[in-house]
């Protein structure tokens, strides 16, 4: 029976019956030793977790972030758009009409006055980031989502979102 | 005189018995740390510096672990099993020279728990009774599995027991005594007997390995075909007795290769100093020097190869080592008769 060649790179197992130096087995468990004591002394690859971190990808997709403008104002005018792109469905929302001495806190006239990601829904894929014509929302590549035992921590409010104040200067 | 020898037998026993301990204990510690540089790992490092009271956290750990007895068992064997186990295991170190003798108020000491002109055959002796702690142990817990696990680890100490025996009367043959110390005291200088009998120190050894239960002979446990093999039923500190004295058995096992073949206390320059503390002390530190390198290979090995099938280990201890040792015998029959 002729064998069908898909590529050229078929191995031909061999089956010798083993040498005396084989059969002898010590020169290949003294080179087995050879290779382990050399990794005895290579440098060690463990990265020690809590104080260490190995930094993530440049493209990781985390934690969910609101920004904030210049300003310290929430960029987010509750357009919908992230929420229409979560191919989830994680994304809800309650929009509502800023005053007018809330002009420091809002960007735009119209803001989120509710804003949820449900964690247990959301699969990251940052289809909301690149849905926000505001650059409202990102994901940032160095926070996981935090890992907790009730069902209902996993729903992340404003108050967990939005990023806090750092340099407001209004 | 009499009363003085006692006193220090002794503290000299309780020095013996502490330390045998200790170095057991520390084995669990360097064998993980062994294991994990030889895989690019760290090992322990979070208990105390460079992860020093690891062990001390083991043995917390397995004391307050469940205890359980099986309802069936034997429970007067289930308890004397890993005690057994344990006890053999202690014992060996006896009668093995830690240094020539030290002397106090000019009275001189050996340091030599006792100096057994058997000393060959006790070891061996006690070393064949260990197996019952695990046959004891096996058999009390009434369980399938265990017996077949304690069966297969008596079948394998027997075995490597009679390769181990055979490679043992070629040495005797040249030393012609059994005692450990004057088997020491010949090979001073570079004397050493793996020198003169370098296919009965492998044949010895890797008896040795079998015969402690290590890696690639590690057979008597095994997850895979007999849940936990002899030890499935045992918990908690029990099961702790059966796993430290193995790191025992180990640290005995590596005194004995050092000094039956290695030449024991003995090096080339420390033999040649003037008796005294300093001596003394360089011959232990030369000893523990030997073991510590025997107990670093029983690891380095043990990380190294994978296990035998159990096939192939009976035809290894039948087929080839005990027809090599005979070989061994013959070979320095004919040596010592063309002298
Ligand atoms: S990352 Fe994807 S799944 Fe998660 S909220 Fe954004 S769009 Fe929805
Ligand atoms: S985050 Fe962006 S896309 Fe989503 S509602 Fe706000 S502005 Fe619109």
């Amino acid at each position: 029976m002729s064998i069908i060649k898909l590529t050229d790179r078929i191995k031909v197992m061999e089956r010798k019956p083993m040498t005396l130096m084989e059969r002898l087995y010590f020169p290949a468990i003294l080179k087995g030793m050879g290779i382990t004591i050399r990794h005895f002394f290579t440098k060690k690859a463990t990265i020690q977790y809590p104080e260490e971190k190995r930094p993530m990808s440049e493209v990781f997709r985390g934690l969910h972030v609101l920004k904030r403008d210049d300003h310290g104002a929430e960029r987010c005018t509750a357009c919908g758009l992230c929420a229409l792109a979560c191919p989830a469905e994680a994304i809800t929302m309650t929009a509502a009409e800023r005053n007018p001495e809330e002009k420091h806190l809002y960007r735009e006239e119209k803001y989120a006055a509710v804003y949820e990601i449900n964690m247990l829904r959301c699969i990251f894929c940052g289809l909301c980031e690149e849905a926000c014509p505001k650059a409202a929302i990102f994901l940032q590549n160095d926070k996981m989502a935090l890992a907790s035992y009730d069902r209902e921590d996993f729903i992340f409010g404003k108050d967990r979102l939005v990023e806090p104040f750092l340099n407001s200067k209004s | 005189m009499g009363m003085s020898i006692v006193v220090f037998k002794i503290i000299y026993i309780a020095i013996i018995f502490g330390l045998s301990l200790f170095i057991a204990m520390y084995s669990t510690y360097a064998e993980r740390k062994v294991a994990a540089f030889l895989q690019d790992r760290l090992g322990p490092n979070r208990a105390g510096p460079f992860g020093i009271l690891q062990p001390l956290a083991d043995g917390l750990k397995l004391f307050f672990k469940e205890e359980f007895i099986p309802a069936k068992s034997d429970k007067m064997l289930f308890l004397m099993g890993p005690g057994f186990f344990m006890i053999t295991a202690l014992m060996t170190s006896a009668v093995i020279p830690f240094g020539s003798e030290i002397t106090l108020d000019g009275v001189s000491y050996s340091l030599q728990g006792t100096d057994l002109n058997v000393g060959l055959l006790y070891i061996f002796g006690v070393v064949s009774l260990g197996v019952y702690g695990i046959l004891i142990g096996g058999w009390a817990s009434n369980n399938k599995f265990s017996l077949l696990g304690a069966i297969r680890a008596a079948s394998q100490n027997i075995s490597y027991e009679l390769a181990m025996g055979l490679s043992i009367i070629a040495l005797v043959m040249m030393s012609s005594s059994l005692s450990l110390k004057s088997i020491v005291d010949q090979q001073a200088g570079w004397h050493w007997n793996v020198f003169y009998q370098p296919l009965g120190f492998i044949i010895f050894i890797i008896c040795a390995f079998a015969e402690t239960n290590r890696a690639p002979f590690d057979l008597p446990e095994c997850e895979t075909e007999l849940v936990g093999g002899y030890h499935t039923e045992f918990s908690s500190m029990k099961l702790g007795f059966y796993l430290f004295a193995e790191y025992i058995n180990m640290f005995i096992s590596s005194a004995i290769l050092a000094t039956l073949y290695f030449g024991g206390y003995h090096f080339p320059w420390v033999s040649d100093m003037d008796s005294g503390w300093l001596k003394t002390l360089m011959e232990a530190v030369v000893l523990f020097g030997k073991i510590f390198f025997f107990i670093f290979l029983f690891m380095w090995i043990r990380w190294t190869l994978p296990r035998f099938r159990f096939d192939q280990l009976m035809n290894l201890g039948w087929k080839v080592l005990i027809p090599l040792a005979i070989v061994n015998i013959l070979l320095t029959g004919l040596f010592i008769l063309l002298k």
